[in-house]
């Protein structure tokens, strides 16, 4: 009968008066985030302390809200970004560009707390975005993987298919 | 005189007070039965939140569409806000606390007082001059008449073990039983009707959020709205304490003072109202009006038959 049924609901929510509520007063309580809790990006160097970025344009390229802007510098021989943007009012910190990265230069780190009152305040230059550390990488080196071009000169290049699982 | 017209003025802006409260406690309240915190930043854990939504509701722009029809339309807020204060004219608070407690009509009175407030949402309704608005009126309509019915009729239980109309005199005839065990069917569909007349879930399709919009008051904004809404608790606050001076012996109790008796029971029926909002899911229409007139009418009547058998007996 729809009488006891909707008797017994109202005893059962009633009784949730006594359970813990799931509410995080946030900033005083600080949620828990997971290790690979996707927030802020970073771009990380190598164990070298050197930058990983490559400019290959992968995350532009992936990135679905195009979000991402970079360049390679003009010298010869250096592939570091002339300049690395990143606009986080766009971002939807979807994990595509660290995905998509071959060198894991550009990561995503369990930091949400980003809000400012000014939008352009949003748009991270490389400087902002650049970290001193490995990030969550701890000893890749693109180059000594790669094959393309040893830290040596005259080294003998990496076989490729050698390097394959 | 000026003693009683102030203390009459003093109830009425004490209860619209707690009507505003009410906002807050029912807040926290559904948060808390639904394991969350509810309004807990403005004050001491949120106290002060009436305080702020007050502010924000009296600036807000006080907006009357162009197509609706313009007396009525500010004359329907009003309708409901006083019509649910008129009601609280015949409350006995305690023996002594009450603006006319001893009114030999005092039960017909309030009934009276509630069924004007239909008037009020069927105009808002009405006035609105939108499809939702109409909607909701027309459902205020067909669902405070039905269960105004048996409404009437449960109290009669009552009226007939007292012998009187007259509120004091019912709290009186509880001394030594309440009449809710006497009464109990007669508790039942008063109750249910009561939560039918103030249009509170789950018998609250005259705003059926999901469905109308808010229903009667979507085209109503600042304190037209307001008025709506404080109209709303203190409709909950009326019927809450109507039930506790029919059934549950009003202000009597042992120790406590007769106030604080009458403000516990009140807020537990308070209480039970907001529970409600937290655990039941709106009837269709249908069959609120086949619930109304198949089942709690002839239960009124049947209670009504059974009490006169067992009086005359």
């Amino acid at each position: 009968m729809f009488i006891w049924s909707a008797l017994r609901t109202s005893w059962l929510t009633f009784l949730h008066l006594f359970h813990k509520t799931e509410t995080v007063r946030y900033p005083e309580q600080k949620p828990k985030l997971s290790p690979r809790y996707r927030g802020r990006i970073v771009l990380t160097r190598d164990p070298d302390g050197a930058e990983r970025c490559v400019s290959c344009h992968l995350c532009a390229a992936v990135c679905p809200c195009d979000c991402i802007d970079l360049q390679k510098t003009a010298e010869p021989d250096k592939y570091t970004p002339d300049y690395f943007r990143i606009n986080f009012s766009r971002c939807i910190f979807c994990g595509f560009c660290e995905e998509a990265c071959p060198t894991s230069a550009i990561q995503l780190i369990p930091d949400f707390e980003m809000s400012e009152f000014d939008r352009q305040n949003l748009v991270y230059e490389k400087e902002n975005l650049l970290i001193a550390g490995t990030g969550k990488v701890l000893d890749y080196n693109f180059y000594r993987v790669a094959g393309i071009r040893g830290q040596n000169e005259n080294a003998a290049p990496v076989d490729p298919r050698g390097l394959l699982p | 005189m000026i003693a009683a017209i102030l203390q009459a003025a003093g109830i009425l802006l004490f209860i619209v007070l707690l009507a505003a409260l009410l906002t807050w406690v029912e807040r926290r309240l559904l948060g808390f039965w639904q394991d969350r915190l509810g309004p807990n930043r403005v004050g001491w854990e949120g106290t002060l939140q009436i305080v702020a939504d007050m502010i924000k509701i009296f600036f807000k722009q006080d907006w009357t569409p162009p197509f609706a029809e313009k007396t009525l339309f500010i004359a329907a807020p009003v309708i409901v806000m006083a019509t649910v204060l008129l009601g609280f004219a015949v409350v006995p608070f305690t023996p002594t606390i009450g603006i006319a407690g001893n009114l030999n009509i005092g039960l017909l009175f309030f009934l009276g007082a509630t069924s004007l407030s239909v008037y009020g949402v069927v105009l808002a309704g009405w006035a609105s001059n939108s499809k939702f608005s109409l909607l909701g009126g027309m459902r205020a309509a067909a669902q405070m008449i039905s269960y105004e019915v048996f409404l009437g009729l449960a109290v009669i239980g009552v009226v007939m073990l007292a012998g009187s109309f007259n509120l004091t005199a019912i709290i009186a005839a509880q001394k030594h039983l309440w009449f809710v065990i006497p009464q109990f069917f007669g508790f039942v569909p008063f109750l249910i009707a009561g939560i039918a007349e103030a249009h509170r879930l789950p018998f609250d399709l005259p705003e059926g959020e999901n469905e109308l919009g808010a229903g009667f008051h979507t085209e109503y904004s600042s304190m037209k709205f307001g008025m709506f809404f404080v109209g709303e608790y203190a409709g909950i606050i009326l019927i809450s304490a109507m039930t506790v001076v029919l059934y549950f012996g009003g202000w009597s109790g042992p120790l406590l003072p007769p106030a604080l008796w009458f403000a516990l029971k009140t807020g537990a029926f308070i209480g039970f109202f907001i529970l409600l909002r937290a655990a039941l899911p709106r009837p269709r229409y249908d069959q609120l009006m086949s619930y109304g007139w198949k089942l709690m009418l002839p239960l009124a009547i049947l209670n009504l038959a059974v009490t006169g058998a067992v009086m005359l007996a």
